[in-house]
């Protein structure tokens, strides 16, 4: 079947995608966010089935369905990259300036790493097993950008830090 | 004992970066039309489709529950329909239950998506992060995509050099694949110079945005016999799914892959599959996922895939004959494509790229951030 359609005086229409939104944040999520709001402290939580602390914390492991409602622990704020991208591409939802580097960090005392923006280098210069720091945000937030960003713990070549976000 | 199930007839429209003068039930209907001029079937609740599988993504077709623009397409009309809102695969994989269940004799699968309708890809992958830690950081799939080539590149010898080897060879085999339109050849020094994406992802190692349909009817096995005298029996299917945090996961170890795998194969009984397949159609979103899935598949042995690519593995093997995903189909039809390509090597309809005598072929999909979910599928003639 091949068609050739007169497309003369044809033409698309924009349209937008655009909804204001709210989420519940969970009984473990608002815990996690508001000690990372209010006291800048990062928590996890601890399975006693397989001795995993996770981060972000969770209401139930997904290896042993244990119950992980308080078994709070506190993790970081230091850790170590495990592995890193360099997003190059500017977009709506990519936090300003890129390039951005993206990177899984392991903090102290967490078996899972969370992915953040590292800041406060030349993004060249990041290596797996880099040592770095939560930097928390001055203002307060109500996401993971309560930490703004990590940087490494010893001074690095340096380069521009990401911009402070809208909350 | 369960019924077969035979892959009676496979159609798709071109794929092409901008179908701009097409709605997308347009490009859905052109595959109808043909499924049903190759087959002869109609919705006659007497022998005919007995269900419509459909598979599309609502934020690609920026309409929620975006199978309800397809009931006149689909032929649903006080019939059965179904959406799958999944990587396509999964549709194969219900229309084969619905059928070895004994619900229906006859399915109808067919999915379409116009990719260059959003203004982004990558917005609209990054909808599938959660609100709380994962979007805020600006996920979306190239990035994890970058995250997990990152890890894997290492472990498995897979450099610069390697990803160009692939994507050349991708585009000069779309040439031969005439469902393909308006994609250019390039050199292994235009791959190498081409910008970074999300290190080490580069823009040439990335799937095309494309806009196009595929569909395939299913049926159980006497009824296949009466439609075809060709057809593809699925010998067997298995999926997985991965943790959704990135950092739960070992990004480099394929595990869902080839949990995924060993369920498809056990199904075929299949206990040797290096040398089982005479083709292989894998999804290969970015150039580095042709030689992990390939690991993960255990075609090729861990850790192996730049020697793989080094010793012309994708050729010896016949990987990806029709271009794979990097000669650019959508997202969510990636291993319905990969089906509909295997099927018509086993009926000796691939034209340009036919292998010759080809009888038994894999169809691999994957959905989600950094490989997260994979879907494997097993196919056979007589
Ligand atoms: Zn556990």
């Amino acid at each position: 079947m091949e068609l050739t359609p007169d497309l003369r005086d044809c033409f698309t229409v924009p349209g937008k995608l655009a909804l204001p939104y709210t989420y519940f944040a969970g009984r473990i999520g608002s815990r996690f966010l508001l000690a990372l709001q209010e006291e800048h402290r990062i928590l996890g939580v601890r399975c006693a089935g397989c001795a995993t602390v996770l981060v972000p914390p969770r209401a139930t492991c997904d290896r042993c369905q244990a119950d992980l409602a308080d078994t709070w622990v506190e993790v970081g704020p230091a850790g170590r990259v495990e592995n890193f991208t360099v997003v190059r591409y500017a977009d709506r939802h990519v936090p300003e300036p890129v390039p951005l580097v993206l990177a899984l960090i392991r903090l102290d005392g967490a078996d899972t790493p969370l992915v953040h923006r590292l800041g406060g280098m030349d993004p060249e210069a990041v290596r797996v097993g880099l040592r770095v720091t939560a930097v928390f945000a001055a203002e307060p937030r109500d996401t993971l950008l309560c930490i703004d960003h990590f940087r490494p713990l010893a001074p690095q070549p340096s380069a521009a830090g990401p911009r402070p976000q809208g909350g | 004992m369960a019924r077969r199930v035979g892959i009676c007839a496979v159609a798709q429209t071109t794929w092409e970066r901008d179908k701009w003068s097409q709605r997308f039930q347009g490009m859905a209907l052109e595959v109808l039309e043909d499924l049903l001029a190759r087959t002869g079937l109609t919705f006659s609740e007497d022998g005919g489709i007995g269900m419509s599988i459909s598979v599309s993504d609502d934020i690609f077709d920026a309409r929620t529950i975006s199978d309800n623009a397809m009931t006149d397409v689909l032929g649903a009309h006080m019939g059965c329909e179904e959406k799958v809102a999944q990587e396509g695969l999964q549709a194969l994989y219900y229309g084969l239950a619905a059928i070895r269940s004994g619900h229906v004799d006859v399915v109808l699968v067919l999915g379409h998506c116009k990719e260059s309708q959003p203004a982004s890809r990558n917005q609209v992958t990054h909808m599938a992060f959660d609100p709380f830690y994962t979007r805020p950081v600006g996920l979306d799939f190239t990035a994890a995509a970058g995250l997990q080539a990152q890890a894997y590149a290492a472990r498995a010898g897979v450099g610069d050099r390697h990803l160009a080897q692939v994507v050349v060879r991708a585009r000069q085999l779309a040439t031969r694949n005439l469902k393909i339109t308006g994609l250019p050849v390039v050199t292994a020094a235009e791959v190498l110079a081409s910008p970074l994406l999300a290190d080490p992802l580069r823009e040439l190692h990335a799937y095309p945005v494309s806009d196009g349909a595929v569909g395939l009817i299913l049926a159980a096995e006497e009824r296949a016999r009466e439609i075809t005298d060709r057809p593809v029996w699925i010998a067997g299917v298995g999926n997985c799914m991965d943790s959704f945090f990135l950092g739960d996961r070992d990004l480099a170890s394929n595990f869902p892959l080839r949990q995924a795998a060993a369920r498809a194969y056990r199904r075929a009984g299949i206990d040797h599959p290096q040398n089982a397949f005479d083709v292989v159609e894998l999804s290969d979103q970015y150039a580095y996922q042709q030689p992990m899935w390939m690991e993960g598949l255990g075609l090729v042995p861990a850790g192996g895939g730049g020697a793989w690519i080094d010793a012309g593995g994708p050729e010896a093997a016949r990987v990806n004959l029709s271009g794979g995903m990097l000669a650019g189909n959508p997202l969510i039809l990636g291993g319905l494509v990969r089906a509909a390509e295997a099927a018509l090597q086993l009926r000796g309809e691939a034209g340009d790229h036919q292998v010759p005598g080809a009888r038994r072929a894999l169809a691999h999909g994957v959905m989600g951030p950094a490989g997260q979910f994979h879907t494997v599928a097993v196919l056979e003639r007589d």
